[in-house]
């Protein structure tokens, strides 16, 4: 059975696309047939950080607007066969979605794909709000400082009332942390809010903490989702939250400083 | 699959019966004007329209027979129908207020006052309390939430409220009755919004951004260090917010 996973967090900037890139890609290396779709129409970035941005001729909106068909602009990852992008449109915005149509693109994809994984865009609008209505599973991914986690808090709200699953009293949707641009230094140091503390405000699963890196702009910049820099800490990081999602047991990296074997391994930030 | 289901017929039967016991309001009358009946039952939905939206009620006709005030039932369970409730019973009715009840599909409940019903003529003036028309709405039940209220979402309980975890900075939390709180409260907690002063609000970790009783209110920055992040109860005494241990 298809799941649908959204990644979301209410706050812009703090990885969504990241770790849509990366996890959709992550579930596809394990063999899974995977769709990544981004939903912020308007301000698209999901086929940039892919690599795939030149390779975009139709778009969400397109198939939507039935102007084509979902395998026309459905593009294929050049780096795993099992992954398949569909990006959003850059000359429109939000209100070119409707439920009707994301519903029934989704429906259409879940016949063929394992995984799809939903890239919210940032706020609680209509585009976020379409992104996370179809989900079976939530990915909230999370700063570490306050105003991003209170944003997320007011994103899982919003997940468990206004979501298919809740207006249709359906098994909630499974909720999952992300911690990402963790940097236990300015934990220690007090400028952070600890793994701790977010888990004490939001009382949420910990599916992981990634680490703030240079991998992850290095990757952005080179359009490969950081997972595939297999040396980095960021794409370990993204590695664990996969396995983890498919059940295996991986014990938390990345949360206490750097010391002993994998900072010297893997050198500095 | 029809097939299958006729020849097993005998065997795996496809029903149940199974007692159940459900909390259902009552509405009891002591008055039998129907125009003020309906005035008051409109203002007591329009506090809770949520609460009463399509709830089921039983009404009781008890009080009425004592003091022998006759009502047209039909009329009454029109008025019920009207104001989006579903009447699910009559209580307490004399054997011909019951007859009209069940020509109209309502059951006839007995409860503990089937002695009215045969009709015995007990008083003849009826009490002057009596007179003064107040419908109630009785057996309110508590609301239960199990899961974490978050920021930006509100419940409210027409009753008691009881939430076994945590309330999120910016959600809001209101309830005629009593607040129990079994988990961090970080939100606004409002407890006694019709005004009952006898309210009061239970929380395992106090960290509200605002509490108030029937309209008293403090917020954060009026609570001091002793009472933060402690298990507290808050009652009012003398229109004055009071926070103590529990």
């Amino acid at each position: 059975m298809a799941r649908i996973i959204v990644v979301t967090s209410g706050k812009g900037g703090v990885g969504k696309t990241t770790t849509s890139a990366a996890i959709a890609m992550g579930l596809a290396k394990k063999g899974h047939k995977t769709a990544v779709i981004d939903f912020d129409v308007g301000l698209r970035n999901l086929d940039l950080i892919m690599g795939c941005e030149r390779r975009v001729v139709y778009d969400f909106v397109n198939v939507i607007n039935g102007e084509a068909s979902l395998n026309q602009a459905l593009i294929r990852d050049k780096n795993c066969n099992l992954l398949y992008i569909l990006p959003a449109s850059q000359t429109r915005d939000k209100d070119a979605l409707s439920q009707e149509g994301v519903g029934k693109i989704l429906d259409e994809l879940k016949k063929e794909f394992k995984y799809i994984v939903c890239d919210s865009p940032a706020g609680i609008e209509k585009g976020a709000h379409l992104a996370m209505y179809f989900a079976d599973d939530a990915f909230i991914v999370t700063n570490p400082e306050v105003s991003s986690v209170r944003d997320s808090d007011r994103m899982l709200g919003i997940l468990s009332s206004k979501s298919r699953r809740a207006e249709q009293n359906e098994e909630p949707i499974r909720e999952y942390l992300l911690l990402s641009r963790y940097s236990p230094d300015r934990v220690k140091l007090g400028e952070m809010l600890s793994v701790d503390d977010v888990q004490e405000i939001l009382s949420l699963h910990l599916l992981g903490v990634i680490p703030e890196s240079k991998s992850v702009l290095n990757a952005s910049n080179s359009g490969t989702p950081v997972i595939l820099d297999e040396k980095s800490d960021a794409g370990q990081a993204y590695a664990d939250i996969v396995a983890r999602y498919l059940g295996e047991d991986r014990p938390h990296r990345f949360i206490d400083e750097k010391k002993g074997l994998f900072g010297k391994l893997f050198g500095g930030k | 699959m029809s097939t299958d289901s006729q020849q097993n017929d005998h065997h795996s039967p496809v029903l149940e019966f199974k007692s159940s016991t459900f909390s259902v309001p009552v509405l009891v009358l002591v008055s039998n004007d129907a125009i003020t009946i309906e005035q008051q039952l409109q203002g007591k939905i329009h506090l809770a329209p949520e609460f009463f939206k399509n709830s089921p009620l039983v009404f009781d006709l008890q009080e009425l027979n004592k003091h022998d005030l006759d009502i047209d039932v039909t009329e009454l369970i029109n008025i019920i129908r009207k104001l989006g409730l579903l009447p699910i019973g009559i209580r307490g009715g004399a054997a011909q207020q019951n007859q009209q009840a069940l020509e109209l599909g309502i059951p006839v409940h007995s409860g503990h006052s089937t002695a009215v019903s045969s009709g015995t003529q007990k008083q003849q003036t009826p009490e002057p309390e009596a007179a003064t028309p107040e419908p109630q709405v009785v057996a309110e039940t508590a609301t239960l939430i199990t899961h974490p209220v978050r920021s930006g979402q509100r419940i409210y309980a027409s009753g008691d409220l009881i939430i076994l975890a945590q309330v999120s900075a910016g959600a809001e939390i209101m309830a005629e009755g009593n607040i129990h709180v079994y988990g961090s409260l970080r939100g606004r907690a409002l407890a006694g919004v019709q005004g009952n002063t006898e309210a009061r609000i239970f929380c395992s970790d106090l960290q509200a951004e605002l509490i108030s009783i029937a309209g008293n209110y403090k917020i954060s920055e009026d609570l001091n260090g002793a009472v933060l992040n402690q298990p507290v109860q808050i009652y009012l005494q003398n229109h004055t917010l009071v926070i103590k241990d529990i």
